[in-house]
């Protein structure tokens, strides 16, 4: 599965930042000038002056590729920053918190408790709203929504893990906390991290969507899919392709995102990778009831209730 | 004496791997038979093939089970469920996962009752009391209404068997019964074990401790690597095995009672499912093997009155004497 | 087996350890003594079994003992220091002299790592004791010397079988040089074949290295043959303490007369029904301990004076220490099946 589902996962989300990065040289966006005969043309049509719309244009007769191109700059990159910040601070919060427990868990716990409590989009209105419209402000402003969802994620795998024996054993080896933490717990957190962080890429865009709409977005002179989808919305029945174009792109990239995190998450796990399971225990004895002494009993061998 | 439980030739698939290879046993009433076994040795697949509980990638691809004269390969999916309960019951080694945690304890036994003998409520609950009183569980009355956690691992596993011989089965399937319990529960629950095979019920118990077998079972059939490679009653067998494989494992079973008895590994390790060696199964960890051992699988045959072994050089291996002569000692 | 000096390795002296449990979703949490008051030595060299059911607080001890909890009371001393006084460099020293290896060869290894890996952390982590130029060598080593083929350094834990497996564990433990391993039942999640392939490997390992043992196990039959001394202990307590054949031929306390009837053998085939000690009753709870003499409530010979008075472990009428009012060496276990 690796091989061709990645692959083609890979190849179409490096077209989509090569378009991000060049796309706009080629296919050059036009934010100001607007053309009332080119308005609301569908996709394949030709323009007034000449030009060719392969996509359309929208209401303003703004051409539509012209906007999905400019606007994947803008979309990948608070998308990416945004999950790249929040979840390394969503990372570090959420391992102090499993592994440490008692106040340290409670204090980055009950601060999470709170801000999900708040409507995230409300405080990424009121946290945009303070600091003014701006790419920057943006992406702060929803990194701060959004690292409670990563730290839950990884205190709860810190918190299974760090009760694992192998972690005894390094423990018990002189291994300090920090190595315990980046040896031992880390790689467990990630394969949910990483699908925590696929879904979070798409929720982003639609959250910056959100903003943009709002105007406390990106600058208005800047595209982005989700300004672009909000503006098409007006038009779901007479002009679909406004919305459905930077949707598409959207829906495409998360995808792309979401097999490239299976990918990563299978490869990071050298029993899976080499397509080897666990065997399950013959025989155990109960532990100590410090230890758990419910869950030291299960075995693999007895599965059913008896017969019915 | 007439057997309950035939099954011959009995084969399981799992996925790819042959997990079973050619089983035979067979179980009369008010007898026990052990299965014994390493892990992988597919002694728990045998019996759950037998009752149609195979996982969902395993199945029966050859042989034949018989029940009182009927033919159980034969039975549909519905056949068998009515057969598991009423006449032939299970337990396992882990009563905690085989219960549900959100239901008491009466209920559950009580449920047998109302299901399948159609009792009322209080009827059902009562004779779910006098269940749980036959297997020693103290103050069942009380007892009945509380919930799996709230029991240890031995009351766990008599509620199991209470649940398991409510209806009065004429089979019980006990795997592994004892192994997750205390040695002291564990002489508890085989005396009580041993008391209703008295009584008139067959047994077939699956262990891997040669011990509890001996304590339980009057007659023994050894797998090693998915087939049976030694058969016999248990006096005969444990005092001279005819096969290899029983020998090394009398000879690595601990003793704590007797002072000349040090435990003797068998050298290498059981071997994987789906890569056997080739030959005899057991040929890279025997003392005996030869070169026929390794291009030859010997056929289970009868070496000495009632009792079968796979192994080219059974007479041998007979001659050898008990267990504390193995080879290596 | 290996030669004995006069001071112990390990010492507990009045241990007492344990967790904290919650009654109920609301209720307040308390603490279980689960170990109450131990006192054990193991000397350098020297194998101790410590004995007994689950919840009997034996591998509370392990944990006390390499450190992974702190004791409620009393001390554990390593070579005459106190280990709960020590300051962070000590504590790190310490760790470099006691290992653990655990029960469960599949749950402590880490999965993720591989075998070299697994057997050079404790190297990264107290460097001085093998140059890494000379890891290679020295993993390839210890895999020979633990009997696995030094080949293998490359592969994960979950391509080895479980008695493999423990193996590589006991490696890991060998690779800090400790002069005490303690095995919290390192054989009792094996298959029976393979048990004494561990037991023997240890028994080597001890010959050539000098280590000492501190051995955890449920099962009588596995150490008989293993340890110098025993310890047999019952909720929390030691009952009985000797030489290997002073505790298994001449049993003097109730519960080990019970334990040791109770261990299956394989001569048992011959013994007559009603042979054996069954005790009745299940184990106390640690939570809420019988009073006087803790076995009381299961023990076929108990009296008022169990009742009230908790029993010494002391020599009575018998050649080892016991923790019973009627103790008595001329006891035969009934079920000796010859």
């Amino acid at each position: 599965m690796r091989s061709t589902a990645a692959t083609i996962a890979g190849s179409v989300l490096a077209l989509f930042v090569l378009v991000a990065v060049f796309g706009p040289l080629l296919v050059p966006y036009d934010n100001v000038t607007t053309r009332m005969a080119d308005r609301l043309l569908p996709p394949g049509s030709t323009l007034s002056e000449g030009g060719f719309a392969l996509l359309g244009t929208d209401q303003h007769g703004r051409d539509v590729l012209a906007q999905v191109v400019a606007g994947s700059r803008v979309s990948l990159l608070v998308a990416v920053t945004v999950v790249v910040v929040g979840g390394f601070v969503g990372l570090v919060l959420g391992l102090l918190a499993g592994y440490y427990g008692g106040w340290t868990d409670t204090v980055i716990s009950r601060l999470g408790d709170m801000q999900l409590a708040f409507p995230s989009i409300l405080l990424a209105i009121l946290l945009a709203g303070v600091l003014g419209p701006s790419l920057t402000n943006v992406i702060i402003a929803l990194a701060v929504t959004r690292w409670v969802i990563f730290a839950r994620v990884v205190r709860g795998s810190a918190l299974t893990t760090r009760n694992r024996e192998f972690v005894d054993s390094a423990r018990v080896m002189g291994a300090s906390d920090v190595r315990i933490m980046a040896r031992y717990i880390l790689p467990s957190c990630v394969q949910p991290l990483l699908v925590a962080a696929t879904v979070q890429v798409g929720l982003t865009m639609v959250a910056e969507a959100a903003l943009s709409f709002l105007g406390l977005g990106v600058p208005i002179d800047q595209a982005s899919w989700g300004s672009t989808i909000a503006n098409g919305r007006d038009y779901l029945d007479s002009a679909w392709w406004i919305a459905a174009v930077p949707g598409l792109a959207l829906t495409l990239v998360v995808i792309c995102v979401g097999v490239l995190g299976d990918a990563a998450r299978d490869d990071s796990d050298p029993a899976k990778s080499s397509g080897l399971g666990r065997k399950p225990l013959r025989r155990r004895k109960a532990g100590t009831p410090a230890a758990g002494s419910t869950a030291a009993e299960t075995t693999g061998d007895s599965t059913q209730a008896v017969a019915r | 004496m007439t057997e309950l439980l035939t099954v011959s030739d009995l084969a399981v698939s799992f996925g790819e791997v042959r997990a079973v290879r050619g089983v035979s046993f067979g179980v009369a009433e008010a007898t026990t038979l052990a299965i014994v076994g390493e892990s992988g040795s597919g002694k728990s697949l045998s019996s759950l093939a037998v009752l149609g509980l195979l996982p969902a990638q395993a199945q029966v691809t050859a042989g034949s089970i018989h029940w009182d004269g009927r033919d159980l390969r034969a039975c549909g999916a519905d056949e068998l469920r009515q057969l598991r309960g009423t006449d032939i019951a299970m337990i396992f080694q882990d009563p905690l996962s085989a219960l549900n945690p959100s239901l008491t304890v009466g209920y559950q036994i009580g449920e047998m009752f109302r299901r399948r003998r159609g009792l009322g409520r209080d009827e059902a609950r009562r004779r779910a009391i006098e269940a749980m009183t036959e297997v020693g569980i103290p103050d069942a009355a009380r007892r009945a209404g509380s919930y799996p956690h709230e029991f240890s691992g031995g009351m766990r596993q008599r509620v199991m068997i209470a649940m398991a011989l409510a209806l009065d089965p004429r089979l019980l399937i006990a795997d592994e019964p004892t192994t997750a319990l205390d040695v002291t529960v564990q002489a508890q629950i085989l005396r009580l074990l041993r008391k209703r095979q008295r009584d008139g019920l067959a047994m077939i118990i699956i262990s891997h401790d040669l011990g509890v077998v001996a304590r339980t079972a009057q007659s023994v059939v050894v797998m090693y690597a998915g087939r049976a490679v030694e058969s016999g009653p248990v006096a005969d067998l444990y005092t001279v095995p005819a096969h290899p494989y029983t020998l090394g494992l009398m000879a690595a079973s601990p003793s704590a009672r007797d002072a000349g008895r040090r435990p003797q590994p068998i050298d290498g390790y059981p071997p994987d499912g789906a890569a056997l060696p080739t030959g005899c199964a057991f040929h890279p960890r025997c003392p005996f093997a030869r070169q026929r051992c390794r291009t030859e699988d010997p056929e289970l045959r009868t070496v000495a009155p009632g009792r079968t072994s796979a192994c080219h050089f059974a007479e041998e291996v007979l001659s050898r004497g008990g267990a504390v002569g193995h080879p290596r000692a | 087996m290996a030669a004995q000096s006069d001071t112990p390795v390990l010492e507990l002296v009045d241990l007492v350890a344990g967790y904290r449990s919650r009654q109920g979703p609301l209720g307040r949490s308390r603490a279980v003594r689960a170990v109450a008051g131990v006192n054990l030595a193991v000397r350098a060299g020297e194998t101790v079994c410590l004995v007994g059911e689950s919840g009997c607080g034996k591998s509370t001890v392990a944990r006390a003992v390499v450190s992974l909890l702190r004791p409620i009371a009393g001390e554990v001393r390593f070579d005459g220091r106190d280990v709960t006084a020590l300051d962070r460099a000590g504590r790190r020293d310490l760790r470099r002299q006691v290992q653990l290896v655990f029960q469960d060869p599949y749950a402590s290894l880490n999965p993720k790592m591989t075998v070299h890996d697994l057997l050079s952390e404790a190297w990264r982590i107290h460097p001085g004791i093998v140059p890494r130029g000379d890891w290679d060598a020295e993993v390839a080593a210890l895999l020979e010397r633990v009997g696995l083929n030094p080949g293998h350094a490359t592969r994960y834990p979950h391509q080895f079988s479980g008695g493999q497996r423990q193996r590589i564990s006991i490696a890991r433990a060998l690779a800090v040089r400790p002069r005490l391993i303690v095995c919290d039942e390192p054989v009792s999640a094996l298959d029976v074949s393979i048990q004494a392939q561990i037991l023997n490997l240890l028994a080597r390992l001890q010959r050539e290295l000098g280590v000492a043992y501190l051995f955890i196990t449920h099962d009588l039959g596995v150490v008989r043959h293993f340890a110098d001394r025993v310890a047999v202990m019952h909720l929390g307590t030691i009952v009985e303490s000797g030489q290997t054949e002073q505790v298994y031929e001449r049993p003097a306390h109730p519960y080990t007369q019970a334990l040791l009837s109770a261990a299956p053998s394989v001569d048992d085939w011959r013994a007559q029904e009603g042979e054996e000690i069954v005790l009745r009753g299940d184990v106390p709870s640690p939570l809420d301990p019988p009073s006087g003499c803790r076995f009381h409530t299961r023990c076929w010979k108990a009296r008022d004076l169990c009742r009230a008075e908790e029993p010494a472990l002391v020599r009575r009428d018998t050649d080892h220490p016991v923790a019973c009012h009627f103790a008595t060496d001329a006891h035969v276990v009934a079920a000796d099946g010859h």
